[in-house]
C-alpha cells in the first residue's frame, strides 16, 4: 500500500493542499498548495534537484513508494510525456500510440493523432527508425489519443536539438489550443516556459517560490521585448543575477 | 519504506539502447553499417587544402571493414582443401586420418546398409525429446519465477543450486535411479537444456526496464496486458540467447551420453569404431554431429531474426 496518506479525488482540475514528499528524512516537497484550473497551460521551473519531477510524479500517481502527506486532486484522464520518448521498441509506431487501448475506433483515433503530429505514413515504422524529434512526436500522439484532461510533461524536449525544440514548441501549443487539456510542463529552460505557458511556477526549497501569470498573446516570439521583463523576474527567482549571465 | 522509484530525468537514456544491452547481438552486421558510412566521412577536405594540391588526408577507419560474403565458410573450406591435398599427396597416415573421400564413401556405405539411419534416428530422437522437455521446463519455470514473488522464492534459488552442480556429474545417480535405458539420457539432456533457457529468460523477465513499468502504469495497462505487451516481448531477446545455448547444450549432452553409456545411436557407432580402429567411421559420426549442430543453430537464428525483426532495423 502507498505510504503517503492523502486520498485521490477526481475532478477536472488539479488541486494540491499541503503536499509533502520526502526521501530518507530529506523533505523535497514541503507543503505545496497549488490550483491549476481546467485548461490552463502551466510551466514549472526550478533548479536541478528542486523537486520538479517529484511533484509531477506525485500528480501522475507514479510515486507509490515515496513518503508524504497532503491532499491531491487530479483529473480522471491523465497523460504523461517523459523526457525520453519511451516507445516500446518491439511495437510499431501506431501500436505504441495505441498502447492500452483497443478496438477499431481507437485505431482510427491513433491514426488521426499521428497525422496531427506530422507522422502520417509512419504508422508501420519501428521506433528505432525514428529520429529523436519524430519519436517525441509519436510520444505526444500517444498521450493525445487518450484525450487527457491533464497533460503532464517532464522536460519533454530536453533531449532535442534547439531547432527541433522550437518546432516542438509550436506543435505543442497548437495541440493544446485544439484539445485544451490542463498542462503541467516541467522544464529547465526559462525561455521555453515564457514562450509556451500562461503561467509559470518556480519551485524553490520545496515550495512554490514564484507564481507568475504571463499575459501576452500567442504565438509569442523569443525576441518579444515585453517578455524580457518576465525573464528577469524568473531568473531572479531562480537566483541568477546579472553577473551570472 | 523503500524509495526505489527513480526519477524520469535520472534515467534519460535512449530506450532502444537499454533493450539491446545485455543481450547478445550479431556484431558483424553493425560493423558492416559503420564501414559503409566511413568513406563518406573521410571526404571532408577543405577547399583550401584542395587548392594547394595537398595530399588528401584520409581518416583511418577503425572498424575491420565490410564483412565478406559467407565469410564463415572460408576457414572450414580451407581446412578441407588442406586435408584433401595432404591425403592426395600421401602425407597423412590413413589409419589415423583417412582421406575425405574415404570418409564420404564409408558414410554412403553405412547409409545404404541401414545401420547409419537407425543410429542417426535414435540420436535425433533422444536430442529432440530432451530438448523439448528442457525447453518447456525452462520457459515454464522462468515465467513462474520471473512473474510471481512466490515462484521466485520457490524456484530461483533451487535452479541456481542445480546450476552449481555440473549436470554430467549427475549421470551415475541418474543411472541408479532411472536405469541405463532411454529415460536417464533424456533426463540429462533436458537438464542441460533447461538451465541456460531458464537463466536467460528469468534474467530478462525480471530485468524489465523500470521506465517501461512506469509507462504501463501511465497508460493504464492491466496486469495481464502489462505482462503480454511489455514484459514478455521485452524478455524475448534474452530467451533467444538461452535457446541458442540450450540447443548447443542438447548436442553436447547427447555426445557425452552416447560415448560413455551407449547401446545404440551415433555415439555408440563411434565407440564401436574406436574398438576396431575404424577412424573413417568415427569421422562420419563427428561430421553428422557437426551438421546437426550447425543446422539447429541456423534454424534458431532464422526464427530469432523473424521474431525479433524490430531489432534488425538498427543493424541493416
Ligand atoms: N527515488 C529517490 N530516492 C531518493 N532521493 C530521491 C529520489 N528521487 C528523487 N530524489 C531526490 O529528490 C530531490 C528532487 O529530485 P527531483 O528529481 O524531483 O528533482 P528535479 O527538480 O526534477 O531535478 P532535475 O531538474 O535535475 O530533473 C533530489 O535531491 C533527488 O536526489
Ligand atoms: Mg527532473
Amino acid at each position: 500500500m502507498a505510504p503517503h496518506t492523502e486520498q485521490l479525488i477526481r475532478s477536472s482540475a488539479v488541486q494540491l493542499r499541503g503536499l509533502t514528499r520526502s526521501f530518507e528524512d530529506r523533505t523535497v516537497l514541503d507543503g505545496i498548495d497549488l490550483d491549476i484550473p481546467a485548461g490552463q497551460f502551466v510551466a514549472l521551473l526550478g533548479h536541478s534537484g528542486s523537486g520538479k519531477s517529484t511533484l509531477l510524479r506525485a500528480v501522475a500517481h507514479l510515486d507509490h513508494e515515496v513518503v508524504g502527506s497532503g491532499q491531491l486532486t487530479a483529473p480522471e484522464r491523465v497523460s504523461v510525456v517523459f523526457q525520453d520518448s519511451r516507445l516500446l521498441p518491439w511495437r510499431r509506431v501506431l501500436d505504441n500510440v495505441l498502447l492500452g487501448l483497443d478496438g477499431k475506433e481507437a485505431e482510427h483515433k491513433g491514426r488521426e493523432a499521428l497525422a496531427e503530429v506530422g507522422l502520417k505514413g509512419r504508422e508501420r515504422a519501428w521506433p528505432n527508425e525514428l529520429s529523436g524529434g519524430e519519436a517525441q512526436r509519436a510520444a505526444l500522439a500517444r498521450s493525445l489519443v487518450r484525450e487527457p484532461e491533464l497533460l503532464l510533461a517532464d522536460e519533454p524536449f530536453g533531449a532535442l536539438d534547439a531547432l527541433t525544440r522550437i518546432k516542438m514548441h509550436t506543435l505543442l501549443r497548437e495541440l493544446w489550443e485544439r484539445h485544451r487539456p490542463s498542462v503541467l510542463l516541467v522544464t529547465h529552460d526559462v525561455d521555453e516556459a515564457i514562450v509556451l505557458a500562461d503561467r509559470v511556477l518556480v519551485l524553490d526549497h520545496g515550495r512554490i517560490g514564484l507564481d507568475l501569470t504571463i499575459d501576452r498573446p500567442h504565438p509569442r516570439s523569443y525576441r518579444d521585448p515585453l517578455l524580457g521583463e518576465y525573464r528577469e523576474r524568473l531568473l531572479a527567482a531562480l537566483g541568477v543575477t546579472e553577473d551570472h549571465k | 519504506m523503500t524509495t526505489s522509484a527513480s526519477t524520469n530525468t535520472g534515467t534519460s537514456t535512449d530506450a532502444t539502447a537499454d533493450t539491446r544491452a545485455g543481450t547478445v547481438t550479431d556484431a558483424s552486421a553493425d560493423t558492416g553499417a559503420e564501414a559503409a558510412t566511413a568513406p563518406a566521412a573521410s571526404v571532408a577536405v577543405t577547399a583550401e587544402d584542395a587548392a594547394r594540391g595537398r595530399r588528401r588526408r584520409r581518416r583511418r577507419g577503425l572498424s575491420p571493414g565490410k564483412p565478406w560474403p559467407a565469410s564463415r565458410l572460408v576457414g572450414p573450406l580451407l581446412l578441407i582443401v588442406l586435408w584433401a591435398a595432404a591425403s592426395a599427396a600421401g602425407r597423412l597416415d590413413t589409419g589415423a586420418i583417412p582421406a575425405p573421400w574415404t570418409v564420404l564413401e564409408t558414410g554412403a556405405n553405412l547409409w545404404t546398409d541401414g545401420t547409419l539411419t537407425t543410429d542417426v534416428l535414435t540420436s535425433l530422437e533422444r536430442a529432440a525429446y530432451g530438448f523439448a522437455i528442457g525447453l518447456t521446463a525452462g520457459v515454464t519455470l522462468a515465467l513462474a519465477s520471473g512473474l510471481t514473488r512466490t515462484g521466485e522464492a520457490l524456484i530461483d534459488g533451487t535452479v541456481q543450486l542445480n546450476r552449481a552442480i555440473p549436470t554430467l556429474g549427475l549421470i551415475p545417480l541418474f543411472i541408479l535411479w532411472l536405469g541405463i535405458g532411454e529415460t536417464f539420457k533424456i533426463a540429462i539432456i533436458a537438464i542441460v537444456v533447461y538451465i541456460p533457457i531458464y537463466l536467460n529468460t528469468h534474467a530478462a523477465l525480471s530485468g524489465i526496464d523500470h521506465r517501461f513499468v512506469e509507462l504501463a502504469e501511465v497508460q493504464g495497462l492491466s496486469k495481464v496486458q502489462f505482462i503480454r505487451q511489455v514484459v514478455i516481448p521485452g524478455a524475448l531477446p534474452g530467451f533467444f540467447v538461452g535457446l541458442r545455448l540450450g540447443v548447443t547444450g542438447s548436442w553436447l549432452g547427447l555426445v557425452v551420453l552416447e560415448q560413455i553409456n551407449a547401446t545404440s545411436g551415433l555415439g555408440y557407432m563411434m565407440f564401436q569404431a574406436q574398438n576396431y580402429g575404424q577412424s573413417d567411421v568415427i569421422l562420419v559420426g563427428l561430421l553428422i554431429y557437426g551438421v546437426f549442430g550447425l543446422l539447429s543453430d541456423t534454424a534458431v537464428r532464422l526464427i530469432e531474426r523473424r521474431v525479433l525483426s524490430w531489432r534488425r532495423t538498427l543493424s541493416s
